[in-house]
């Protein structure tokens, strides 16, 4: 077999640096010798991936930390052990496992079963979502207290917090709303994973950040010292799904393990402002006609929040269909075409490279506009019921006699055990019973 | 203080009881649906193959844009080149090795198209060669696989490498991928590797 190489073209070589972009595939250009000296072909090899085992460990460990956070808060009541608990949340979850997949994330892999039929949901990652929101079902949001590593990381870093007025909370706490539906519908139009995409720890995490992650989860951090836990509060979708669990809870975190005796000094305990004040007794009560007039008013407007927030989700589906990588390069293509840019870009130059032809791309696209226009209409519906409903509560008066912590809003951290006297003496008299 | 609290309770247990009573029925009923909701929802969504999933990038459908080296959060990449040694021509001027333009083939860094000089060459007989990826040097950027394709054998390929790959959430390459070869492969086939003939 006479072969030399340096036989070959030199101008074949010129082709491949001008970089003509073409799937590569197995072509036997040279047959494979015949060794002589009995050459021995190493072998490729191919590391396993991480065994699943570890990832049942994972659920094991959450399991457990999530009994542990339950068992802290409800029953010892120890502020010290859920900041204990916290830190080594950041620890495992954080810094050992690098932040994936959290339960946070896993909202999208669980979408993503049920949109796309090809997609299995791995039981893994379905423990993963569960587990946090049947804890929270029995016992309040534990899971946010001290399990959950980006809560845990910006605790952490609870310094001077400030109370946010509460219509600006109420405002702010649409956001979650729509960060959840908008991660369903991105998942559902297939744009990809938003939510892990604009995740603002994992990158510190993974002590590699890159720096827009570094301004935005820092920033968030550093916001954390006085509003505490934003992400927690305005943005984390699953938090939404755990506020309404929590709601249904068994069993809550109560700021005084006996009776409140309205003292006042639990006022300031919280630094989330989910400490519900009682109503003032002095107070003249409304008429009764006229609450009713007012619950029956708002009730009437709900379908007309509905109708705003679909109509408005209608005409923001055009450009919330963008976030779709094949509506863009669409564009692109067509904005090419007509000679909009001077420059190929390397999605249209790959796309022109392959099979498929430019109007059935076009057609792939307009049909993704069209559902995400769909879904990003109902999205609205979703939102205006949203606000439609929290109008509604603020409209019911409710009668409160005691400080209680509210339900859905409450992290079950522990921080306001401490302002109770009635914790101080229930501890005081646990001590004096084993002196005795 | 104390009054206050006595008259309050002295109010409470009328009007608060059947209502604290009715209210704690129907959390009962929510929670019971919620968890049945969550329950089936979740054993309806768990089908097979029920396996963790992994990230992993198929070789027919790479364009080796080199987005592989920039976009992968672990640095070098947990996407490197892998040789199909069955495929593999054992050329002496191996387009995956040398330059377009190498005046002498040889190993002299000049000569050679990979960055990091990950490609180990070496002599077995006249006139053949073998190549073999140093996978702590190559940093995935595919320079070597788009010559070995071009104009070898294209026995060199690009692979999700999991003893580096953690595996994320949305793997960051695959967002930036233009020609969406990535996808999600069972934990326990976690590679797609290239065969003798021609087949992915």
């Amino acid at each position: 077999m006479c072969r030399s190489s340096l036989a070959i073209p030199f101008g074949m070589f010129i082709v491949i640096a001008l970089g003509a972009l073409s799937n590569v595939v197995a072509v036997n250009r040279f047959p494979r010798p015949e060794f002589q000296g009995g050459y021995e072909q190493p072998p490729t090899v191919f590391p396993a991936a991480r065994p699943e085992l570890f990832g049942y460990m994972d659920i094991a460990v959450l399991a457990g930390a999530l009994c542990l956070a339950a068992w802290l808060a409800l029953k010892k009541r120890s502020r010290k052990g859920v900041f204990l608990l916290t830190v080594g949340a950041v620890a495992y979850f954080g810094f050992f496992r690098k932040g994936c997949i959290c339960p946070v994330g896993s909202i999208q892999n669980v979408s993503l079963a049920l949109f796309d039929s090809s997609f299995a949901l791995p039981i893994a990652v379905g423990l993963i979502f569960g587990l946090p929101l049947v804890f929270s079902l029995f016992f309040g949001r534990v899971f946010c207290s001290s399990v959950c590593p980006l809560g845990a990381i910006q605790d952490l870093f609870v310094l001077n917090p400030v109370k946010v007025p509460r219509l600006m909370s109420s405002v702010l706490g649409l956001l979650p709303h729509l960060y959840l539906g908008a991660a369903i519908l991105f998942v559902a139009t297939g744009a990809g994973f938003v939510v892990c995409r604009f995740d603002p720890f994992v990158g510190f995490f993974r002590l590699n950040a890159p720096v827009g992650m570094i301004f935005w989860g820092g920033g968030l951090l550093l916001l954390g010292m006085f509003v505490a836990r934003p992400y927690c509060r305005f943005l984390c979708p699953l938090g939404v799904l755990l506020g309404w669990s929590s709601l249904l809870s068994r069993r809550h975190v109560t700021i005084t393990p006996d009776t409140c005796i309205n003292c006042r000094l639990c006022e300031d305990a919280c630094p989330f402002d989910a400490i519900r004040v009682p109503t003032d007794p002095g107070q003249a009560q409304e008429p009764r006609s006229r609450s009713v007039r007012r619950v029956l008013l708002h009730s009437a407007l709900l379908p007309l929040w509905m109708l705003l927030g679909g109509l408005g989700g209608y005409f923001a589906g055009d450009a919330l269909s963008l976030a779709h990588h094949r509506v863009r390069l669409a564009e692109r293509i067509l904005d090419e075409e007509a000679g909009g840019s001077d420059n190929v870009s390397l999605e249209s130059r790959t796309f022109r490279a392959g099979t498929v032809p430019v109007p059935s791309l076009v057609q792939q696209a307009q049909a993704i506009r069209k559902t995400t226009k769909k879904g990003s209409a109902l999205l609205g519906i979703y939102l205006g019921l949203v606000i439609g409903l929290g109008i509604l509560r603020f409209s019911l008066q409710r009668k409160r006699t005691e400080y209680t912590a509210d339900t859905q809003h409450c992290l079950s951290c522990g921080r306001c055990f401490q302002a109770c006297p009635q914790e101080h003496r229930r501890l005081a008299n646990i001590s004096k019973k084993g002196t005795e | 203080m104390e009054t206050k609290s006595e008259s309050s309770e002295k109010k409470q247990p009328e009007q608060s009881a059947p209502f604290n009573k009715r209210r704690g029925f129907l959390k009962t009923i929510g929670r019971s649906a919620a968890l049945a909701g969550l329950g089936a929802g979740l054993f309806g969504l768990i089908r097979r193959p029920k396996a963790a999933m992994a990230w992993q990038l198929d070789p027919k459908k790479c364009v080796q844009c080199g987005r592989c080296a920039t976009e992968c959060i672990m640095e070098p990449s947990a996407v490197k080149c892998v040789h199909a040694y069955e495929i593999c021509g054992y050329c002496k001027l191996c387009g995956g090795y040398h330059q377009p333009n190498a005046r002498q083939l040889h190993t002299a860094a000049e000569n050679q198209l990979c960055p990091t000089g990950a490609i180990v060459r070496t002599f077995i007989e006249d006139p053949f060669f073998e190549y073999r990826i140093d996978e702590n040097l190559c940093n995935g950027c595919g320079k070597c696989v788009a010559g070995c394709g071009s104009f070898g054998n294209g026995s060199l390929y690009l692979q999700v490498r999991h003893n580096v790959c953690v595996n994320c959430n949305e793997c960051t390459i695959a967002v930036r991928c233009p020609a969406q070869a990535f996808r999600r492969v069972p934990i326990y086939a976690p590679y797609i590797p290239k065969k003798k003939d021609g087949e992915a």
